[in-house]
């Protein structure tokens, strides 16, 4: 049982688990989390904008990506973004693309749909009344937006949007079906390295607890201040 | 882009000797289909109990209750199915574990638990937020007519509070049948896991995945109908 573990192997691993596992799932997660908010800002808008076509572009999108699974979506990624890449650039054959290009556009690309569910939530809980009285002093359909409508709705939105980006901080594990090296792919390769699967992965696991938990109890104690602002 | 496309493979044989590619994919999708009806059973009764717990007047079941949801919601997926699959065998009897490892099927069985007590943790908010948002006055009618505690939950309270719940939980259904494609990493031949092995053998990326991304949209669609028929024969005559 537990008495036979060895925590030395834990304990050797540990700068190329944080050094470079870690690294690499907080560079994905940051970077997915800011091109993911932005991209769902946009959709949303064309969501509400009214606009028939687009409407109804927007919403294929983001009901597509949230009915599918994001291992599927990876794998789609993964062998799409070459050509996608040739067709952007008028090339021939299909462009190399690393791994972790890949990984980011598609995490990028799949977050989007679900921040853009929680920012268009956020717009919609804006009473129309204010967008109605900013029209009515003239300003554009932009301006409502860029001056009136999102600075209150982002900063409702604030403790939804960091709890999604946790979730994303989990699935990030999966780039292990490309076999990146992230927190998880490096405790994973010292684990079958040195034949200490038990460790390792308790190990993880321990890891991926201690910092969802803390940041989850970070974003409740967030959204009890700005709760009471309100 | 110079890809060249071959709608027809999927009525090649497979390298696998029976049937299709058609075939295999199919075979996938069954197995994506069972693995989530059965980690939903799992899901949905230990869900319930835990969210119960969390409602009840009493600290331990409250703190248990907690600390249930806290551990499974905080852990990737991918490494729980990781540690039902690796590491529990090994935490086990010697004997036990040997038998657990040798058992036919031990993909599917670990991604049926792993998943139930996975979706579970979701299911349990669901059921706390449901009892929660009803009037408190309904448990205490309940409490006053004589029924015990477990009376009152069993014929008042759950009752009502699944119908409120009934399209969160459609999603998390929905979530817990994308959910099962994470057990490919452990070896369950599920849609996606097929798909990918299709790519492999045959080269046909992008028919391969367009075919699985079509199956899993199909379900979606299944889903979403059945849950709408559902909250139409449950809805209460002239409630809400």
């Amino acid at each position: 049982m537990l008495a036979g573990l060895d925590l030395s192997v834990v304990a050797d691993s540990l700068p190329y688990l944080f050094g470079e596992g870690m690294v690499f799932t907080l560079t994905l997660t940051a970077l997915a989390a800011s091109g993911g908010i932005v991209l769902g800002t946009g959709l949303a808008l064309l969501r509400l904008s009214g606009v028939p076509g687009l409407t109804h572009a927007a919403k294929l999108y983001v009901e597509l990506m949230r009915s599918l699974p994001l291992v599927l979506v990876i794998f789609w990624f993964y062998f799409l973004v070459p050509y996608l890449g040739a067709w952007a650039i008028g090339a021939d054959t299909p462009i190399r693309v690393g791994a972790f290009a890949s990984a980011l556009v598609t995490f990028t690309l799949f977050e989007a749909a679900y921040f853009s569910e929680i920012v268009r939530a956020g717009i919609q809980s804006i009473p129309k009344g204010q967008s109605a009285a900013a029209r009515a002093l003239g300003m554009s359909y932009a301006q409502v937006m860029r001056l009136v409508v999102l600075p209150q709705a982002l900063r409702n939105m604030v403790p939804l949007l960091l709890t999604q980006t946790i979730v994303l901080f989990q699935d990030t594990s999966l780039v292990y079906v490309l076999s990146l090296t992230d927190f998880l792919g490096a405790a994973s390769k010292v684990a079958q390295r040195d034949g200490r699967l038990v460790e390792m992965y308790l190990f993880a696991a321990l890891v991926y607890f201690a910092v969802c938990f803390a940041a989850s109890l970070l974003v409740r104690r967030l959204q009890a201040r700005t709760a009471i602002a309100r | 882009m110079n890809y060249t496309w071959n709608w027809g493979i999927f009525l090649e044989p497979s390298p696998e000797g029976a049937g299709s590619y058609a075939d295999m994919l199919l075979s996938g999708l069954a197995w994506t289909v069972v693995t989530a009806l059965c980690s939903w059973a799992i899901a949905f009764t230990l869900g319930s109990v835990v969210g119960v717990m969390r409602t009840l007047p009493s600290r331990t079941a409250n703190a248990i209750g907690a600390a249930y949801v806290e551990g499974f919601r905080n852990v990737p997926l991918l490494v729980q199915m990781f540690l039902w699959y690796f590491v529990l065998p090994e935490l086990l009897p010697a004997r036990l574990g040997a038998a657990v490892k040798q058992m036919p099927d031990a993909p599917f069985y670990t991604a049926v638990l792993c998943l139930g007590f996975f979706t579970a943790a979701r299911v349990a908010e669901q059921v706390r937020a449901g009892i929660r948002a009803l009037p408190r006055g309904q448990a205490q009618a309940g409490l006053a007519l004589g029924l015990t505690w477990a009376q009152t939950y069993r014929a008042v309270l759950l009752p009502n509070a699944y119908r409120i719940i009934l399209p969160p939980l459609t999603s998390e259904f929905l979530n817990n049948l994308k959910n099962t494609s994470v057990a490919l990493t452990i070896g369950l031949l599920e849609l996606t896991a097929r798909a990918r092995s299709m790519q492999e053998f045959s080269f046909q990326v992008f028919e391969a995945f367009t075919a699985a991304t079509l199956l899993y949209v199909a379900l979606n669609l299944v889903v979403i109908a059945g849950a709408t028929l559902l909250e139409r024969r449950v809805a209460v005559p002239g409630g809400r």
